[in-house]
């Protein structure tokens, strides 16, 4: 037998020998216990918790797949609240006929993740779904994580003049899939992003940036967390197009299909604010970091009391920069 | 209207049984590359094409070749223009 | 080392240093000219227009207007009704581009089709549809045919391919525009006021810039045919106020290195082989004589309408209640005049099609608005 079937599912040994494969990736003390529930050690400290869930298509994609996804944005998302990422839940929901091959390949990745990233997935689910129910796998996540003492990743303290500085190139994980999925017959070498940031993100917070704001850049790009800023402290934001760092490819790909870079999702980059006298600081940080080579200044905060995100065209004129609406389809005319 | 973007020819192939190969077996394909990203395109509404042109594309179809000297002649004139004030 | 591929002049036309100086001498033309009104009529133009901020490069005097330039935006009712209804029959896979998804019209969008169970597929272009057809034989595959010359000319040649290969399960549904001829209705309209005209620059790639000379010889408007990048959009505008300065009008070619004064003429070719001229409906606007195409005889078995059986009404059922894009599409109110524009009125909750559309005036506006 070497599909999942609906038996799979049906907590009989069927299920028992599926979760065995699992749990032997997984390699995780807890899930060795067997017990309904994982019980954890005390941490000192205020807990943050976050669940996502991941669809994405094609399962697999340069740069990463669906588990690597799953495992990183997690801890990503506990990471940029200014927590220690600990404890990962792993939810699968298989679709019948979903080859084992494929299922091992997603755990694995989905263990080397949490390997990388320092975490442990200490509890999890199975189900299995008729065929035709399910695009083969579904993943939900849910993270525990211990705030560090001091930290206030909030924007509170945004002020006018302070920086804002991503990570890295952006729009790269998007372009990938948006690139395989729709059969738009192009090619390139980009690759996802896909990447736990823990250790970055740790990295600049030792260091003397002190940062004001933290935000990952998914779903929508840098224009929803730009407009979730300006909205969350009512802030004049102001970039410049030529600062933003963009691979060839993305440009173009944005180029030929009528997309906006600034709309396309990342799954490994951080926008953050810090005083302009610790800018430098922060980019050193970053840049020592493989995930923030290629950090970058790329705009400030204008003024407080005045909600609105603005950028400084290539061509020197100015424009606004709002909330994308959906995922973009390429358009053609 | 109509997006369209100057891609480099990298690739010239005649297309047997590709979709614009067309009838009678006519019908320029191959590959477009812009900014290192790679798409195959049609040249069958071209009178002629080489490797090395850059082509303006648009739905997959190059509908022009971008005169690279007429583009440097238009920028002369410009900046001519601006030094003269 | 790789060579470059993108094309070094392509670079040189958005120069920050040529941008400013163009400003510069647009401004000192426009010295004592009045008020000017310049319509493009290209939705690309004005995605190009706000992307680059070059309102705002413009002095006060100039207005650059968005005229009808949505192929998308003026598709009529009655050709969503055909589409749905054919997108209805089990056999069927509508291929469509995406943004005709979510274009409103009163009995549904192709998009609550689909989720009444239509097979609705995008596609890119003819080709994909094609593809499509020739993968899927036990099925019909329906092309929706929407766009200016530019996109015609491919579809031309996909058609007229058919005659060496032909494809049984493949047809169209043709709701096409062509440019030149709207453009002189625009100019029929005298509360339009038009000093100077924008040309779209890929359809002129097709058609080439003498296709426009009875609008700047008999109209006496002057015209530059402009491409898309900031240099292009003004040094098409500073030619034109040279040209009204100069008290002449002409067709001016600021795209010259992608356009020729007789265009694509092999472009040109397939569509007269594939296509003739019809009047057709610019939803909200009318009927506009000789702006549509309709397949040749030779090529009627792939005209989708015949071989379903479907009537097709020839009114304008116009637009929803309340909606201002005919207006907002002929230059005669600003997206933010209208009282749903980023209220009642959204792309997430459009009410007319100039919200949906990637080359909707208002979505654009929406989108990147005007920053000054």
């Amino acid at each position: 037998m070497n599909a999942v079937e609906m038996g799979h599912g049906s907590g009989g040994t069927l299920m028992e020998e599926l979760i065995q494969r699992i749990r032997s990736v997984f390699s995780s003390s807890y899930l060795d216990q067997g017990l309904d529930s994982a019980i954890l050690p005390p941490v000192d400290g205020k807990l943050a918790f976050t669940t996502d869930s991941f669809v994405v298509r094609p399962l697999f994609f340069p740069g990463g797949d669906i588990g690597k996804l799953a495992v990183c944005g997690t801890v990503n998302d506990l990471s940029v609240v200014g927590a220690t990422a600990r404890y990962l839940s792993s939810s699968l929901i298989l679709e019948e006929g979903l080859p084992l091959e494929t299922l091992d390949r997603v755990i694995s990745s989905m263990a080397a993740a949490a390997r990388e990233a320092g975490v442990e997935i200490v509890t999890g689910d199975t189900k299995v779904v008729e065929k035709g129910h399910g695009d083969g796998v579904f993943i939900t996540t849910a993270g525990l994580g211990s705030i560090r003492e001091g930290i206030d990743l909030s924007g509170a303290l945004l002020s006018p003049g302070d920086v804002l500085i991503v990570s890295g190139s952006l729009g790269d994980h998007a372009m990938t899939i948006l690139g395989l999925r729709e059969s738009l017959g192009f090619a390139s070498a980009l690759t996802s992003d896909c990447a736990p940031l823990n250790g970055m993100i740790k990295a600049l917070l030792d260091s003397k940036a002190e940062p004001l704001f933290m935000r990952d850049i998914t779903r929508g790009g840098l224009a929803a967390v730009l407009c979730e800023l300006a909205a969350l402290r009512a802030a004049a934001l102001e970039v410049e197009e030529d600062a933003l760092p963009l691979r060839d490819e993305v440009r173009a790909l944005g180029e030929l299909l009528g997309i906006d870079p600034l709309s396309m999702a990342n799954e490994g980059k951080i926008l953050v604010a810090v005083r302009e006298s610790r800018a430098d600081a922060a980019l050193a940080a970053l840049r020592a970091h493989r995930y923030g080579r290629d950090a970058r200044a790329i705009g400030r905060v204008v003024a407080l009391g005045a909600e609105g995100v603005r950028m400084r065209t290539s061509s020197g004129g100015m424009r606004r920069v709002t909330r994308p609406y959906a995922e973009k389809l390429p358009r053609i005319c | 209207m109509c997006l369209a973007m100057p891609m480099k020819v990298v690739e010239i192939y005649k297309a047997e049984s590709g979709i614009a190969g067309g009838a009678g077996g006519g019908g320029a394909e191959g590959v477009g590359e812009f900014g290192g990203v790679r798409r195959k395109v049609s040249f069958q509404l071209l009178e002629k094409v080489e490797l090395g042109d850059y082509v303006l594309v648009h739905a997959g179809f190059a509908i022009a070749v971008v005169d690279e000297e007429d583009a440097r002649e238009t920028i002369d004139a410009m900046d001519e223009a601006c030094i003269d004030g | 080392m790789a060579e470059p591929t993108r094309s070094p002049a392509h670079e040189e036309f958005r120069r920050r240093d040529l941008v400013l100086s163009l400003s510069e001498r647009i401004a000192e033309k426009a010295e004592g000219l009045g008020p000017l009104r310049i319509m493009h009529v290209c939705g690309t133009h004005e995605r190009s227009i706000n992307r680059f901020g070059i309102r705002g490069l413009l002095p006060g005097c100039v207005k650059v207007i968005a005229g009808p330039g949505c192929p998308v935006c003026v598709c009529p009712v009655s050709d969503i009704a055909a589409a749905r209804k054919i997108a209805k029959v089990p056999s069927v896979i509508l291929a469509t581009f995406g943004d005709m998804l979510t274009v409103p019209a009163p009995d549904g969008s192709l998009q609550s089709a689909r989720s009444e169970g239509a097979d609705i597929r995008i596609v890119y272009s003819a080709a994909d549809a094609l593809e499509l057809a020739r993968s899927e034989s036990g099925r019909e595959v329906v092309f929706f045919s929407v766009g200016f010359e530019t996109t015609v000319a491919p579809t031309a040649a996909i058609v007229a391919s058919l005659a060496g290969r032909p494809q049984k399960n493949f047809s169209l549904i043709v709701s096409n525009r062509v440019v030149p001829e709207a453009l002189e209705l625009i100019c029929s309209s005298p509360e339009l006021s038009i000093d100077g005209f924008i040309l779209p620059g890929h359809v002129s790639v097709i058609i080439g810039s003498d296709a426009y000379l009875p609008l700047a010889r008999d109209r006496k408007i002057p015209c530059a045919v402009v491409g898309f990048e900031s240099v292009d959009l003004l040094a098409g505008i500073l030619d034109l106020l040279e040209q009204i300065r100069s008290g002449i009008a002409v067709v001016a070619n600021s795209y010259s290195r992608a356009v020729l004064s007789g265009g694509n003429a092999k472009a040109k070719a397939f569509i007269a082989k594939v296509f003739e001229p019809c009047d057709a409906v610019w939803r909200g606007m009318g009927v506009l004589p000789g702006t549509g195409l309709s397949l040749r005889s030779e090529y009627s078995a792939y005209d989708a309408i015949s071989k379903f059986g479907v009537k097709v009404g020839t009114e304008d059922e116009g637009v929803p209640e309340g909606c201002l894009c005919p207006l907002v599409m002929t230059g005669q109110r600003e997206p933010e005049q209208c009282p749903h524009f980023g209220r009642a009125c959204r792309p997430e909750n459009p009410v007319g099609p100039c919200m949906v559309s990637d080359e909707g005036t208002c979505k654009i506006r929406i989108e990147f608005g005007d920053a000054g």
